[in-house]
């Protein structure tokens, strides 16, 4: 009994000290409130019916948003900590196991569970929407992807008070992270949780690329896609040919560590090194994953508050397909310093610098669409516009970065830090801000209120450039990252001070971003034209939020700008008037994904502490759900003319 | 969209396509592990043949599972093809490239 006690003392980590009682705590409270007010107000049924077995991207849209801001303010916690726990030499706040486990799961979540939700979730909201479509075109293989995004995100989150967290850093290196120097269960929870959502991913990118090219309107060619949905089509290729590289990288790690082989740990005769090639085969193609339909959130809200069409369209889609291309021959500019020899490093580094002419192509596009256009500062177009300085210097420190001779001094610094960080968050994350500010009306009838947008648009970006600009100095004067602690006398002190308060004002931002959603939901101004901003592109055209089925009527697009075009002409998105309604063909709700990702949770479990039984328990239930499905035979059904006239009626289309 | 639904390839009868390829790639991939583990053969003649049994893997994956030659959308298809070869050579040849370093470290 003692020996039991010990055991689930250690296995749910209550030797650890305030910080995982008191997450312990918060835990416990959130899922008795959650569990009490669905009870109390007699939801479970709704939640169910309509949001959990749902296969309607706009909805699936919405739950990928909500776990990427609960993500963001997971990791953003993980960042304030390390923040704190740097902003003074000498400081013991964390020690240093616990700095390793912050700094891993802080880079894992932002870059694995906010921005890639954050992103898909807008491929689902908009893109079905902008080309004129009902649905994706695996509306149910859509709602397998979210869920196996949640399940793995739910087993990542977990380790903070299961087990252990993983402590390898983002990119988890071997030959640190073999079972020698690094046992417990702490690195299989990263492993398992992004091989999960790594499937989820790959279907993702199938789905998207399969929609865009069979589900397009008619007359909606290629060359009239609005700009976003562009950047989704290349980046569904990238997801597709990208992520296959990552899973056979986790899995051959995670034989190293469950089932004791030597595919990496150097006494067995691996090679470490080759994880880390593999690793950034996949790793430099996932930052443009999460790059480029920023690049095409952008583009469209440029356009939009500028009041002019977009600016070298053509040049945009070229650009966009050489950095598709290129991002697959960059990848070891992440390790110049394995010393691959010279012929190696200048290749891999003019093939880097090279992706700056089609980046820049872009940024000089978005310029010219603003110039001699109308204007509109928007929350929406702030961020846009403050892309652009940043996303410029971190642009070029990232051209910096690529010279080989001058990466072995900049390498894992802090310079690099600053770098990629100017690069994600003045790139993606405003993106995502962006988009949240511009598609808002479409996804929940309300505006966000413009004043505390533009609030939380300043704190977020002085805070961002007093956190980040100065750690480029901090890397000039020698500071390195994953350092847990630093002594007095190198004169990092006051710098790291400046960059703490920095970090501070960004999660004031964060939460001013908050209070306007809950303001807004209340208060905020109704959406009732549908189209709030004048836009152009086909997901103005219809209510706010869209019907169920998006378009009573499948729209004919007649050029570029489909809706701006139907606007000048008068016409309405129905068609001609009299053309009778026909029923519409929709797919099932189907409560199979959740319980296909609890199965995927189950053995994930199973991987993560070597408990066999659970993990074939888990396998087993993927296989018959599998196999349930394929026996489906009524899988849809048609919503009747009635119901459709009722909407559009409402609506005021008839 | 209830125009373009007719274009797919309906799949009549036992899919014996598809339990031949999950034959033949249970088969393959069960070669690979026996000459890994079961045959006391010079590393370079077994990775050679891991090789060719891949490529035989990736042809059944095309042929037997992907229906390749069922499309009637050659526009997409032959750019594809030629950006997963692309893909291919880049990371096996470039991985080859750059891992040869340790050759040059020893």
């Amino acid at each position: 009994m003692n020996g039991f006690a010990n055991w689930a003392v250690h296995f749910f980590m209550l030797d650890e000290g305030p910080l995982i009682w008191l997450s312990d705590f918060l835990i416990g409270c959130a899922t008795i409130g959650i569990i009490v007010a669905l009870t109390y107000f007699k939801l479970w049924k709704w939640l169910w019916d309509n949001w959990l077995t749902t296969v309607d991207h706009k909805k699936i849209g919405i739950m990928y948003l909500i776990a990427a801001v609960l993500m963001l303010f997971r990791g953003g916690t993980d960042g304030l900590l390390m923040r704190a726990q740097l902003s003074w030499p000498n400081l013991h706040f964390l020690n240093a196991d616990h700095y390793d486990q912050i700094f891993t799961t802080h880079g894992t979540i932002m870059i694995l569970f906010m921005a890639m939700p954050a992103i898909i979730g807008f491929f689902n909201v908009a893109v079905p929407l902008q080309i004129g479509c009902r649905d994706v075109a695996f509306p149910y293989l859509n709602a397998i992807s979210f869920w196996l995004f949640f399940a793995a995100a739910l087993l990542f989150n977990l380790s903070f008070v299961v087990g252990g967290s993983p402590d390898g850093g983002w990119t988890s290196y071997p030959p640190y992270v073999e079972n020698v120097f690094d046992p417990g269960p702490g690195e299989n929870y990263f492993l398992v949780a992004l091989q999960i959502t790594g499937i989820g991913t790959i279907a993702t990118g199938v789905n998207f690329l399969i929609t865009i090219l069979r589900m397009r309107a008619p007359g909606m060619t290629m060359m009239r896609l609005p700009m976003f949905t562009w950047s989704v089509f290349i980046t569904s290729i990238i997801i597709v040919f990208a992520f296959p590289v990552l899973t056979v990288a986790l899995a051959l790690l995670l034989i190293d560590r469950d089932f004791g082989s030597h595919f990496f740990t150097v006494t067995g005769g691996g090679m470490p090194m080759q994880y880390i090639n593999l690793f950034w085969i996949w790793g430099h193609p996932e930052v443009y994953i999460v790059i480029l339909p920023a690049f095409g959130i952008f583009s469209e809200v440029v356009s939009t508050f500028s009041h002019k069409r977009l600016f070298g369209y053509s040049a945009m889609v070229v650009s966009m397909i050489a950095i598709a291309i290129l991002s697959f021959i960059v990848w070891v500019h992440h390790f110049f310093t394995m010393g691959a020899g010279p012929g190696v490093n200048s290749f891999f580094g003019v093939s880097t610098m090279a992706i700056a002419i089609p980046t820049g192509v872009k940024i000089f596009n978005w310029l010219f669409t603003m110039h001699k256009g109308r204007v509109e500062f928007t929350s929406a177009m702030l961020w846009a516009v403050g892309f652009i300085p940043n996303f410029l210097i971190g642009g070029l420190t990232g051209v910096m970065l690529a010279v080989p001779p001058a990466d072995y001094q900049y390498h894992n610094s802090y310079f690099l830090i600053a770098h990629f960080h100017y690069v994600l968050i003045g790139g993606t994350v405003f993106g995502v801000f962006a988009a949240i500010y511009y598609w808002w009306p479409k996804m929940f009838g309300v505006l966000l209120d413009e004043k505390l947008g533009r609030w939380h648009f300043w704190m977020f970006m002085i805070g961002f450039n007093i956190c980040f600009f100065p750690q480029f100095f901090l890397g000039f004067m020698g500071m390195q990252r994953r350092m847990y602690t630093y002594p007095a006398g190198y004169g990092w002190g006051i710098i790291n001070l400046i960059s703490t308060v920095g970090a501070v004002l960004m999660g004031v931002g964060f939460l001013i971003f908050v209070w306007n959603i809950l303001w807004s939901a209340r208060f905020g101004q109704r959406d009732t034209t549908g189209d709030p901003w004048d836009g152009r592109s086909l997901e103005w055209a219809t209510t706010s939020p869209a019907p169920e089925y998006n378009f009573a009527i499948i729209p004919t697009v007649k050029g570029r700008d489909a809706w701006w075009l139907m606007k000048k002409t008068g016409e309405s998105i129905n068609g001609p008037k009299g053309v009778p309604f026909r029923p519409i063909h929709m797919p099932n709700n189907s409560g199979r994904p959740i319980i296909m990702s609890l199965f995927f949770f189950i053995a994930g479990g199973g991987f993560i502490f070597q408990w066999w039984v659970l993990a074939i328990i888990g396998l087993l239930g993927v296989l018959v759900t599998m196999a349930q499905r394929s026996f489906e035979y009524h899988d849809h059904h048609y919503i009747p003319v009635e119901e459709i006239e009722k909407t559009e009626a409402a609506a005021g289309r008839l | 969209m209830e125009t373009k639904e007719h274009k797919f390839h309906q799949e009549t009868g036992f899919p014996w396509k598809h339990v031949i390829g999950l034959l033949l790639s249970l088969v393959l991939t069960a070669i690979a592990f026996w000459l890994a583990l079961a045959t006391h053969q010079p590393p370079a003649v077994v990775i050679s043949i891991i090789v060719v049994l891949g490529f035989g893997q990736l042809l059944v994956q095309l042929y037997m599972f992907m229906h390749f030659t069922e499309s009637d959308d050659r526009a997409w298809q032959v750019p594809t093809i030629y950006f997963a070869l692309f893909i291919a050579f880049t990371v096996v040849g470039g991985s080859i490239w750059i891992m040869s370093f340790r050759s040059i470290v020893s």
